[in-house]
């Protein structure tokens, strides 16, 4: 290929002379930099190909759903009494929702995650922690609309129950519970095994080091890391469409009642071809980009206020 | 205060491998011990047994007794996390709390294990501080972070953390390896001075460390790579440099080997 050609072309040296000093430190070989120059240009294109995708979306949704986000009453009234070809209406409902059915998924998520990373990285040895350990790799793979399908199966086959906001979010913490345990589980490996012994060495029991010297040190990747995976499964669309199916009143009761969500509001209009659905469509397209982003936001600005100083 | 430390056939494995195989010795309280030795003798795997540090390995595991004056360390009854109070350990390299200010990691032990008063709790880090030699470089800044002090610093300051919660015996690994010659200087002072409080061990690589500041010097060595270490020779210290009785000993003080 063309590096094997380069390196032909530009002889550094004289024969005979190989290593000797001769050969001088400051010389640059022209076969190098133009491999140098090669490897840059592959990879700023690579980049390249994968910002266009990013840009375009970006673009294109802030051009067509960006004056719906400039209007008072998006982020003031619901779609109550409004058909999808009707303008005016907010998203209000949606983003509630979305932001009480996060907040629940956090809350069952986090703890169980973190406690499965900490017996893991801590206590785990032998045959129970590689069983977790696999258990918890299956869990990562699962897709979306299966969580979905056995929470529905189990909600609403075996118990009978209604499709209410609660069971998304069972859905939701089933696909949440294994990105937290995995990014625990890196942070608590980042921490240096001296400090544990430190903590040791002074007569602290093990639990008391775990909680405040191990975690402690870890924890605003630990923050980052469940920030980040609450981003992701917010905008998970699979669970709320088999449990969740979309109103235009707000509704906050998760255990009564449907309760709109962004990814369903979006689904919701997805098929008109109105200008009113269509721009609702855009506007909350976007509205749900920005949540996400101010999440990661979130995590990083988390992650500068570390509790490790240096 | 301080309290002697008797070892009688002491085998160490680490799972199936032994380490360490028929250490006895003693070391007198008050008084300073060396180890020495080339490298993986085993004698970090020792030191760590005399707080019972080695077993937080896994696998890790010991055959024989270790008694600190009439207290079996090794008894069945006997509470690890109690050990550690009465034992404590300085390591090769400093490691403060990197969440903790400098007041908040010379406290961590007393902190940590339930003490709350303020005012005791100031109190025992200056005089920790003071005891480490180090109180007049941070007096002005106990609230700024441990991490940020210098190398040598750091290590005094997890000396003080150390003697914080006033332990019988003092246990060091290589505490200056990482360190320049005057903040090595400034611990081998240190560890003159609390030797009149502790009982004290020190691993070091450092020859002339070893007839400086010990009283006591043992020299372990390995039989042959992958046999166990063990312990070649233990006396004191002005004999063990002047005059060893085994050649191994002689060999190694004199650099003909290790
Ligand atoms: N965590 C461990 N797991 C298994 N074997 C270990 C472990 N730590 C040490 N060993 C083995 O135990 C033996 C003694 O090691 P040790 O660290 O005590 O040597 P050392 O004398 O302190 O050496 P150095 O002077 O290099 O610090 C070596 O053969 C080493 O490979
Ligand atoms: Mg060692």
């Amino acid at each position: 290929m063309s590096t094997a050609q380069l390196d032909t072309t530009t002889p550094t040296t004289p024969p005979g002379t190989g290593s000797s000093p001769t050969r001088g430190l400051g010389e640059r070989s022209g076969g190098r930099a133009a491999k140098d120059l090669l490897a840059k240009v592959v990879m700023w294109l690579a980049f390249a190909i994968a910002v266009v995708p990013l840009v375009w979306i970006l673009g294109s949704t802030l051009v067509k759903g960006g004056h719906m986000l400039l209007e008072a009453q998006w982020w003031t009234n619901s779609q109550a009494g409004i058909t999808s070809r009707r303008e005016g209406g907010g998203a209000v409902h949606a983003i509630q929702g979305t932001l009480i059915q996060a907040v629940v998924t956090a809350v069952m998520s986090v703890p169980v995650g973190v406690l499965t990373a900490v017996y893991l990285v801590e206590y785990g040895r032998g045959r129970l922690a590689r069983v977790v350990s696999f258990m918890v790799d299956i869990l990562t793979g699962i897709p979306s609309i299966v969580a979905a399908l056995f929470v529905y199966a189990l909600w609403v086959t075996t118990f009978g129950f209604q499709r209410v906001a609660f069971a998304v979010t069972l859905a939701l913490t089933l696909l949440m519970i294994p990105t937290v345990v995995r990014s625990t589980e890196e942070m608590l490996k980042l921490v240096p095994n001296e400090l544990r012994e430190a903590s040791y060495a002074l007569g602290v029991p093990k639990w008391k080091t775990i909680m405040k010297v191990v975690v402690p040190t870890a924890f605003s990747g630990i923050v980052t890391g469940i920030l980040l995976g609450l981003a992701r499964v917010m905008g998970e669309t699979a669970p709320l469409i088999i449990l969740g199916p979309y109103t235009k009143v707000i509704a906050t009761d998760l255990f009564g009642g449907l309760m709109a969500t962004l990814p369903t509001m979006i689904n919701q209009d997805r098929t008109e071809a109105l200008q009113p659905a269509l721009d609702r469509v855009w506007g909350a397209s976007l509205t749900l980009i920005l949540l996400v982003f101010l999440l990661n936001l979130l995590g990083r600005f988390v992650g500068r206020f570390s509790k490790v100083k240096s | 205060m301080a309290k002697r430390i008797d070892v009688k056939d002491l085998d160490i494995y680490y799972g199936d491998f032994k380490a360490v195989e028929g250490v006895t010795m003693t070391v007198e309280p008050r008084s300073v011990t060396a180890f020495i030795g080339p490298s993986g003798c085993g004698k970090s795997t020792v030191l760590r047994t005399l707080n019972r540090m080695h077993e937080v390995i896994p696998g890790g595991r010991v055959d024989g007794s270790v008694m600190l004056d009439d207290q079996d360390l090794y008894a069945s009854s006997m509470d690890p996390v109690a050990v550690r109070r009465t034992v404590g350990m300085v390591f090769q390299r400093p490691n403060p709390f990197p969440t903790m200010s400098i007041r908040d990691n010379v406290a961590a032990g007393l902190k940590l294990n339930g003490l709350k008063n303020k005012k005791k709790l100031d109190e025992v880090v200056e005089t920790s501080l003071k005891g480490a030699n180090l109180w007049n470089e941070v007096k002005d800044r106990l609230d700024k972070p441990g991490a940020g002090l210098s190398g040598g610093q750091q290590q005094r300051l997890c000396i003080a953390r150390a003697i914080a919660v006033n332990p019988q015996v003092l246990l060091m690994d290589e505490p200056c390896s990482a360190l320049d010659p005057i903040s090595t200087l400034a611990i081998e002072d240190l560890i003159n001075e609390l030797k009149s409080d502790y009982t004290i061990v020190i691993v070091t690589h450092n020859m002339q460390q070893a007839a400086r500041v010990s009283d006591q010097t043992a020299f372990f060595n390995l039989k042959a790579t992958g046999e166990p270490g063990r312990l070649v020779e233990v006396g004191d210290t002005q004999r063990i440099f002047s005059n060893p009785t085994e050649k191994a000993t002689e060999d190694y003080i004199s650099g003909r080997f290790g």
